[in-house]
Parts: structure tokens; sequence; C-alpha cells
């Protein structure tokens, strides 16, 4: 009966819109949306808690020690996460001296050179690169890309480098390297989509000014236009790093599984994603599983830092150029 | 013209086709990809690998059939549990979002979305295989619907944003109510991109390992229940290619061409319903 609700509307008061609101349907919406928006909320609280509660023995038993111990012997209890702390940010930070210049290059001609239909279909055929599942990269890499490191890259580095400490050693195809180049193609396709998003953003006075100054193209591009798309690209970097700090799969395949610290990046490593994925199955008792669950805390705090940085540089550069203040 | 001017356009032609060369290798990385997969996919996939159940370390022959209906159970219900949550939270934040509580949603959605999946592994694991003290299918669509609730959410409440506001302010203006509204007009006008954000996130689920590594866990036979250990498609890509058996890297390669070639066809698909789609969302 709406029209007699409408005839006796004077009578109101807060409790009373609240309620007819309620009846209208759309209070009823809102707080059923509602629940289901504070379910994401609560699943990510959850998920903080038992990461934190499922370790406490290692945390009690160790301390800080866990962070920077190198001993990892499941047999004799004793559980150090630095080799494998070590290995996730080596390979990741390598992969990322790859993808950084090809992605932000890649990132450069979409946006600025190739004309629309050849940017959007590259942009395409890239955003399907990001779609390959993780394990279908680790089938790649063991078939093909170890052979190919082990035969040709590696030995080539080896010749030409070798008197440096990274690239000397026996040489196995399997390690930091590998799982370096494997990550460096899986975390290409963010970089590039991102930074082109970025780069797109750029006021188009911003290119002509610098060309009518007498710029060349190249110089306007990288002076001008790269310079006021940054904080996008710092983004896509770190969204990037994030990834490859967290990835599993492919690494697990690639890395050699060594929980000790080498220096040369030939040598088999271990990662804190490959460890967990490798022994979790496998650990009994209540310190090992915990153990590995810490290590899953350290990864989850480590990507969530990045992760919260790389999403405050792209909200500040997708809000406003990041040239204003 | 000067050394130095004829210099800098050098450079400049220079460094420009050296981005060219950075985009057509990135783009020649998925044909590469594509390209090994199909090449030795093909000659390794047969009947068998569609109808027989895993043979014993070292046996040669058998199939997946197993593993297929095992990643189609858990993604069903990944999917049963993640679409809706995510798509109703995502009316939320389109909707009825405030400031403050929306942006911390939207921003804990993001943060969960960049959580690495292995850390939902764990976290499936601790809640429901330590619970149930069993691997079951239920913990690895458990684990999968919590990648899947942020993606759903923040793709849904992206297209809904895109609808135009007159759309909205022509039914309230009719008398509709805001559910009303929000029911009959806005999602029917969005409903294209909300599919495809959808259809993406299944896509990006159906080819997870790490979630499921230990809540499904493995298994040779079939099995009656949602709450023992279930065989998927990417866990039996993992254990074939690290397997020492050439004949279950011939399977892997085999099972790798099945997930690639499906995930890929659906994200065509879905760009595809988006493009048609595109007059409802300027």
């Amino acid at each position: 009966m709406p029209t007699s609700a409408a005839l006796r509307a004077p009578r109101s008061g807060p409790g009373q819109t609240w309620l007819r609101r309620l009846t209208n349907g759309d209070e009823v919406a809102r707080l059923i949306t509602l629940a289901f928006a504070a379910t994401i909320l609560l699943l990510t609280g959850w998920l903080i808690y038992q990461l934190w509660s499922t370790s406490a023995v290692p945390r009690h038993k160790f301390g800080f020690g866990f962070l920077t111990s190198s001993q990892w012997n499941p047999v004799e209890g004793q559980f150090g996460a630095l080799p494998f702390i070590y290995g996730t940010v080596i390979t990741s930070i390598l992969s990322l001296l790859i993808a950084v210049p090809l992605g932000v290059g890649a990132a450069i001609f979409l946006s600025e050179l190739a004309p629309p239909g050849t940017s959007s279909a590259f942009t395409f055929f890239i955003e399907l690169l990001a779609a390959v599942p993780s394990v279908i990269y680790g089938v790649l890499a063991v078939f093909t890309l170890v052979p190919l490191m082990r035969d040709y890259v590696e030995p080539f580095l080896k010749k030409t480098l070798g008197f440096t400490a990274l690239f000397s050693g026996p040489i196995f195809g399997f390690g930091y390297l590998t799982a370096a180049v494997i990550l460096a193609i899986m975390t290409l396709p963010f970089i590039i989509s991102i930074s082109r998003e970025a780069l797109l953003e750029v006021p188009t006075e911003q290119r002509e000014a610098a060309l009518a100054l007498g710029a060349t193209r190249w110089e306007s591009t990288w002076q001008a236009v790269v310079p006021y798309a940054r904080l996008g690209i710092f983004g896509s970097v770190f969204l990037g790093l994030a990834r490859a700090l967290g990835e599993t799969m492919a690494v697990t395949m690639v890395i050699g599984n060594d929980p000790s610290l080498h220096a040369s990046l030939f040598s088999p490593g271990y990662t804190i994603a490959a460890v967990i994925a490798n022994e979790f199955t496998e650990a009994t008792g209540e310190l090992y599983p915990q153990a590995l669950v810490a290590l899953g805390l350290v990864l989850f705090l480590l990507t969530i830092v990045i992760n919260a940085l790389a999403r405050l540089l792209i909200i500040a550069t997708t809000r406003r150029g990041s040239a204003h203040p | 013209m000067s050394f130095r001017n004829r210099w800098r356009k050098i450079l400049s032609s220079l460094m420009l086709s050296l981005t060219g060369v950075c985009a057509v290798v990135a783009v020649s990385i998925l044909f590469l990809i594509l390209g090994l997969l199909v090449y030795n996919g093909w000659r390794s996939v047969d009947w068998n690998f569609f109808t027989q159940l895993p043979k014993s370390p070292g046996e040669t022959g058998g199939g997946m059939a197993n593993a297929i209906v095992g990643s189609c159970e858990i993604v069903v219900l990944a999917t049963l549990i993640g679409l809706p949550v995510g798509f109703m939270a995502g009316v939320y934040l389109a909707e009825f979002g405030g400031k403050t509580f929306a942006f911390l949603v939207r921003y804990t959605a993001d943060l969960l979305n960049g959580v690495p999946s292995i850390v939902i592994g764990i976290f499936a694991w601790s809640v429901l295989v330590v619970r149930m003290h069993t691997y079951s299918a239920l913990a690895g669509g458990f684990a999968l619907a919590m990648i899947l609730i942020p993606i759903t959410a923040r793709s849904t409440e992206q297209f809904m944003t895109s609808v135009p506001q007159t759309l909205r302010e022509g039914a309230l203006a009719l008398g509709a109510s805001k559910w009303k509204t929000i029911a009959t007009v806005v999602v029917p006008a969005a409903h294209r991109g909300i599919a495809t954000g959808m259809i993406l996130g299944v896509a990006r689920i159906a080819g997870e390992t790490a979630p499921l590594l230990f809540t499904s866990l493995n298994n040779q036979y079939w099995n009656t229940s949602l709450t023992q250990p279930t065989a998927s498609l990417p866990y039996m890509i993992y254990t074939r290619a690290m397997s020492p058996y050439d004949d279950w890297h011939r399977q892997a390669w085999a099972a790798g061409m099945v997930l690639l070639l499906l995930v890929l066809f659906a994200n065509v698909a879905a760009r595809l319903i988006l493009s048609r789609g595109i007059a409802v969302q300027k």
C-alpha cells in the first residue's frame, strides 16, 4: 500500500525513516551487500590470525633468530629462514633487473609509438600472457629453459663474467638464475600493462611542450613523459616484485631445492614459497609444520608491505598526474 | 647539421626501435609458449588421456580422467562460494559504499588479491584440513574461493560504476527504489562486464596449483565424496613434470596443453563478450 504510506508521511523521525527504508527494501539490500563486503575484511583478518597463531611454537622457540639463522635441519629440529629469504629476495630482484627494462621499453612502445590497432592487439596478447597458469611456466621451464640455461646461457656467462663470484662455480641448469629468468617472464605482463596505463595518463601537452623546445622524440619521451608517469611505473615494478616474491610453482620446479646460502647464481637454492610447497605435506610433529607456517607468515608480510606500497603509488597516479604535488 | 644534433637523432631512432624490440619480445614469448605446448602436447594427447585413470609410477599409458573431473569439482565448489560473495561485495562497493568503509574494503580486497596463493593454501589447510583431519576437495575449493572473491568483487564494482549515472536517475525518477534500480537497471546494463570479470576470475583459479598442494592433495583413483583427497589437473601436471619417467613427461605436456587451451579460450571468450557490450559502459 504505497499510496497510503505516502499520505501518512508527516510522522517522521530518524527511526521512522530507517524503518521505512527497511520496508522499502533499500536498507535490507544495503545490509545484505554490506555483510558480503565485510566478509572480505573478516576473511583477511582470519587469515592473519591463523598464520600468527599456527606459527606460535617456532616464534617462541627461536624468536627473531628464526630470521637470521641459516640452519634448516628438520631432523634435529633446527629451523632458520635465512637461506629461503635470501633465495626469495635474490631471485625476485634478479628477475626485476631483466623484466623492468624490457617491460618499460615495451610499455613506451605501446603507449607512445605504436598505432592504436597494433597497440591494442599487443596489449591483448600481453594480457593473455598474464593468464597463463604458473604450473605451465613450470613445465616449460623444466623441459626447455633448464637445458637452454645449462648448455648455452650459463656457460657463456661463466666464460665472459666468470671472474666474479656471482658467475662462477659448477653449472646445473637448476638454480637462482633460471628461477629469475622464469620469474622475469611471469612478471613482465604486469609491468607492461600497468606502466602502459600510467604512460597513457600523461597529458599530450607534456609531449608537445618538449617537442616544441626542440627535443627529439626520444628525449621528449624519456625526459618529459616517463618522469611524469614515474609513480605509476614504480607501482608496476612493486606489483611485479610482490608477484615474484610469492610465486610458487614455476620457481619450485627449477630452483634446485638446496637449503643453504650460495654466492653463485648458477647454484641451486631455495625460496620461501618453494620450501613450503615441497615440505609441507611431509612435515610431521608440531614444530616442523609450524616452522613452515612461520615462513608463510614472513612471505605474507613481505608481499603485503610491497603490495600496499604498489597500490598507494598506483592510486596516486591514477587520481592525478604525478608531476603535480 | 652539427654532429651533436645528428647524434641526438640517431640516438632517438635507436632507442625508439629498441622499445619496439622489447614489445615484440614480450609478445613473442606468448607465441613461443603456445607453440611449444601445442607442439609437444599434441603429440602426447590421446583418447586414453581423457578416459583412463593414472597408471602406477613407471608404467606406460593411462590418463587423467579423475583429475579432469576432480578439477571441475574443485572449481565448481570455489565458484559457488566465490562468485556470489564477490558479486554482492562488488555491488556494495559500487552502489552503497560510503567513503571510509568502502575504501577499506577495496584496499583489503586488493591486498588479498596480492597474497601469494601458497599462503592462501596454508590458511585453508589450517582452517579445514587440520580440523577435518583429511585433505579434501572442500578445502581446495575453499582456498580457490578465497582467491576468486576479491577478483570478482573488484571487477563487478569496476563495471557497475561505469554504468552512466543518468540510467540510475531515470529509474529513480520513475519511482523505483534503489535496490530495484540496481537489480533491474544497473546490473543488466553492466552484465557483460560483470560476466567477463567472472569468467576471467574462474579461468585464473582453474590454473592455480599452489593452494591445492596441501588442501585437496591428489588421488590415484576416482573419489566419491567431497571430503576425500581429490586429484586435479594442475597438481597432476606438477607431479608428472617433476617425475623421472618419460611417459609421465609426455602426459605433463598433454595436460599442460589442455589446461592452457582451456584457460586461453576462456580469456578470449571473456574479452569477446566484453567488446560486444562496450556501448553500455561509456
